[in-house]
């Protein structure tokens, strides 16, 4: 027995070194082709400007975009995601999945090191997945990414079975068996998240309080690792990390960070060569669009309207719902206020987030489930009012207090009380966190509201308008949705070509319930130094991928 | 005199305790919750972390806790910076507050007292009017005005000093000057009145009688005396500087105190709010402490009045 599993590491051993090896040289070449023309070499150092400080870097209790973009630049979890958004090597070469697709086995490498040397092992990852789900680490993302996956994730979160209890176990120093609480498909994707990567348990415990506080109490086993940093600093160094079991493909030798809020100083700094990326405001654009790095960055959060059933009478009714989400022009919404490259949404699951099973964008197959039509708008409106027996309607709408968003309230306003006759919209603008209370207590008629991707499937938005669903809050409810978004997760969960169609189903129903009006497709507007290169953005976890990131001539 | 000094810590003691109570209950006022991810969790999940943190208990009971703390000169525990005392923040961000703060208050008197001594001198000339003229602009536009306009203007156009960010003393320039114009203002128009009025008092005109130079007259006799109320001025004005730090400090991108406080009252991080907010406090009684000592040593009649 033991020698038949022996034969079997060596053998994936062999064959993973061979497939390194393969895509080793496949870039080498590359580079070589491309080396004569790079002469003279440049000095392989990006200066960056941060939002923020980083508040945590500590897996388990990360929850922040920064948290995550620099646990993805200095850790490695079972996988990592590539340019096309599908999972690459990591920590784990290949997977196993038990035919009830419950069971998840995980060959890990055996050349992966932490940057003081030890080896990186499936205890590593146990001991972190559990460390995420004690009560006791109060962890915000592990109960929430990790409950209802992980087999036993939400009881030991609530204290009810001790935390070896949770499904997570090591066969040896590398191989790592998860069980699951229902068959999860899109597991792999979500094994890159931040939440789920491994500790070294000696180093976290003998750090004690101070971990993962500064750049001394932090171990990398990631492409980079910190050479100055604390929680509260302003500024710090990524560099290489010479450990990392792929630092051969890594060409990127440091990174500076400068934190920066102010978008204007971002920008000047951008113009004097100080940094080679800036984000621009709404107020910015019109300035700098027509500058030669003026990019447009894509991003996978939609937002939309939640049209609350249970507290207006008015929304209650379908056709009510249906004439609000045609009636207001979402392309000069997206052009004149928001004028940063974000797109129109006609639909839930955003474009170039997933693709179906034969390959074509998830959006592109749905098509547009609901546009701007102001006719059709007025048909509905004039039904629904029909059937309310009343001639005018007032209708609140929540939304942000932020400058923008109070810019898109208003223009929202004035669309449907303009295209509605007999419609009169309140405003409501409150602080993000004020209207999350509101959202929990349902005490809203209309919310502007949005939501990022968790893990790369469409599952992550469907399941947000279950029946009792955590962000339903609305009181929408339609037993067909439910089953059919369900089934995704259980019955049909290993049948790729049956998930796909009941999604596309249940967008369908969504739309016909005209449960949500959506409005919008975030993106950013950016400048940035055509000398990076290699850098991409991630649909969801660490923002920006440095891993295969390089400098480039400058000109 | 040490009586006194005693007495006026004790009521410092008292200012404290009393601003201490009005924050942390205004504090838990403030829509929201230390969570970051509030909206993905369920109640059950939210419940775990904040009995972590231990805010799931009655708030009297956390405000004795935080109390009890305090006295001990424990701050708490960052919600936002996993792990960090309070403390090691107030410390890591109070010197470039204090830096600028202390060289916009310098800069800012001796440029205003100039000005306004010019203006007094020189009453009804070109001199007075140009000195009134940015006196009355530096009162009524806005810091964070200037701010932009300097950053602009001498580092992004002229390239002489950097744009933004922390590190050495040319750093610092451009952000001093932004926070110095208005402490200057103030100085200058207190100087100029105050300069006019001494010069036709009394004793001037018996300085002159007797022969006194007129640049002994004007320093000696007359700053000296003109000086006394700029004093009490000088307390707004530092606290002026203090609330003109979160602005200045987030357009040049320096790692302040100021900064600090906005931000963690955005995040609702409980323990930094009560931190920075306590050191504001404590700031500015200080000042005004040593203003009234000051006073005392300045101005003879003041020191009686105090010393009873």
């Amino acid at each position: 027995m033991k020698k038949q599993y022996a034969w079997l590491l060596a053998l994936s051993l062999v064959l993973s070194m061979f497939l390194a090896a393969c895509s080793g040289g496949d870039k080498e070449t590359a580079d070589d082709n491309k080396k004569p023309a790079d002469e003279p070499k440049v000095e392989q150092t990006l200066n960056f400007i941060n939002g923020d400080t980083i508040p945590s870097m500590d897996p388990s209790l990360g929850t922040d975009e920064y948290a995550f973009q620099f646990l993805g630049a200095t850790m490695e979890g079972l996988y990592r995601l590539d340019e096309k958004g599908q999972v690459s090597d990591g920590i784990a070469t290949e997977h196993k999945v038990s035919d009830d697709g419950k069971t998840w086995t995980f060959t890990l490498r055996e050349d992966a090191k932490w940057s003081n040397g030890d080896p990186v092992t499936a205890n590593d990852f146990v001991y972190a997945w559990q460390r995420a789900v004690d009560p006791a680490t109060g962890s915000e993302y592990g109960p929430y990414m990790m409950g209802g996956v992980i087999k036993n994730a939400t009881a030991v979160n609530k204290g009810e079975v001790p935390v070896d209890q949770l499904g997570v176990k090591a066969d040896g120093d590398f191989t790592l068996v998860v069980e699951l609480e229902n068959a999860t498909p899109y597991f792999e994707s979500l094994t890159t998240f931040g939440t789920f990567l491994p500790l070294n348990k000696k180093f976290v415990e003998e750090k004690g309080d101070t971990f993962a506080t500064s750049a001394d109490t932090l171990l990398s086993n990631g492409p980079f690792k910190f050479s100055t940093w604390t929680s509260t600093a302003q500024e710090w160094d990524l560099v290489k990390n010479e450990t990392y079991w792929d630092a051969k493909t890594v060409k990127l030798e440091k990174m500076h960070y400068v934190v920066v809020k102010d978008p204007q100083t971002a920008v000047d700094l951008y113009e004097k060569g100080e940094v080679d990326r800036a984000g621009l405001s709404s107020d910015l654009v019109d300035q700098y669009a027509t500058h030669d790095d003026y990019t447009v960055e894509p991003d996978t959060s939609v937002f939309y309207l939640k049209l609350n059933q249970t507290k207006n009478k008015a929304l209650a009714n379908v056709n009510v719902r249906a004439a609000i989400s045609r009636a207001f022009d979402k392309q000069a919404l997206v052009d004149e206020i928001l004028n940063n490259g974000s797109i129109v949404a006609n639909g839930l699951v955003p474009k170039d987030f997933v693709p179906t099973p034969d390959g074509k964008d998830f959006r592109e197959v749905s098509g547009d489930q609901v546009t701007y039509d102001v006719k059709k708008a007025k048909e509905f409106w004039e039904k629904g009012l029909a059937e309310l027996g009343t001639k005018e309607v007032t209708i609140e709408l929540l939304g942000g207090d932020a400058e923008v968003s109070k810019m898109m309230n208003q223009y929202l306003a004035n669309q449907l009380s303009t295209n509605l006759p007999g419609l009169k919209v309140t405003l409501k603008e409150v602080p993000f966190e004020q209207r999350l209370e509101l959202d929990t207590a349902m005490d809203y008629d209309m919310q502007f509201a949005g939501w990022g991707p968790d893990f790369l499937d469409p599952y992550t938005y469907m399941n947000l308008w279950l029946t009792d669903g955590g962000n339903n809050q609305m009181g929408y409810s339609n037993p067909e949705y439910d089953k059919l978004v369900n089934e995704t997760a259980t019955t049909l969960a290993q049948d790729p070509e049956a998930r796909n169609k009941n999604f596309l189903k249940a967008e369908k129903i969504l739309f016909e319930d005209a449960a949500i009006a959506p409005v919008y497709q975030r993106a950013s507007a950016l400048l940035v130094s055509p000398k990076v290169q290699g850098v991409f953005t991630n649909a969801f976890g660490a923002t920006y991928e440095y891993k295969w990131a390089s400098v480039g001539a400058a000109e | 005199m040490t009586r006194y000094l005693l007495r006026r810590v004790w009521y410092m003691l008292i200012t404290l305790f009393i601003i201490a109570t009005f924050s942390f209950f205004l504090m838990k006022i403030l829509p929201g919750s230390p969570l970051n991810a509030e909206d993905k969790l369920s109640e059950e999940q939210k419940e775990i972390i904040l009995e972590k943190y231990g805010l799931n208990d009655p708030i009297p009971v956390q405000y004795a806790k935080y109390l009890g703390g305090l006295v001990k000169g424990d701050l708490g525990v960052s919600f936002k910076f996993d792990n960090t005392p309070v403390t090691a923040i107030l410390f890591d961000r109070i010197g470039p507050s204090a830096l600028l703060g202390f060289q916009a208050l310098v800069v800012g008197s001796i440029l205003g007292i100039f000005l306004g001594l010019m203006a007094s001198i020189f009453r009804n000339s070109p001199i007075d009017f140009s000195s009134t003229i940015i006196a009355v602009i530096g009162t009524s536009i806005p810091s964070f005005v200037f701010a932009g306009l300097l950053q602009y203007v001498f580092a992004v156009k002229l390239g002489w000093f950097p744009v933004a960010l922390w590190g050495e003393f040319e750093h610092t320039i451009l952000p001093t000057i932004a926070l110095a114009i208005h402490p200057m203002a103030t100085a200058a128009r207190f100087t100029r009145t105050e300069m006019v009025e001494v010069l036709h008092s009394n004793y001037i005109i018996t300085a002159r009688a007797k022969g006194v130079s007129e640049s002994g007259i004007i320093l000696k006799h007359g700053l000296r005396n003109a000086l006394i109320p700029l004093i009490t001025v000088l307390g707004p004005m530092a606290v002026g500087l203090m609330t003109g730090s979160m602005v200045i400090e987030q357009i040049f991108a320096i790692p302040g105190i100021g900064e600090q406080f906005v931000t963690s009252v955005m995040v609702n991080d409980y323990p930094t709010i009560m931190g920075t907010t306590l050191l504001f406090a404590f700031g500015f009684i200080v000042i005004i402490l040593i203003i009234d000592l000051l006073y005392g040593l300045i101005d003879p009649r003041i020191r009686l009045a105090g010393g009873k």
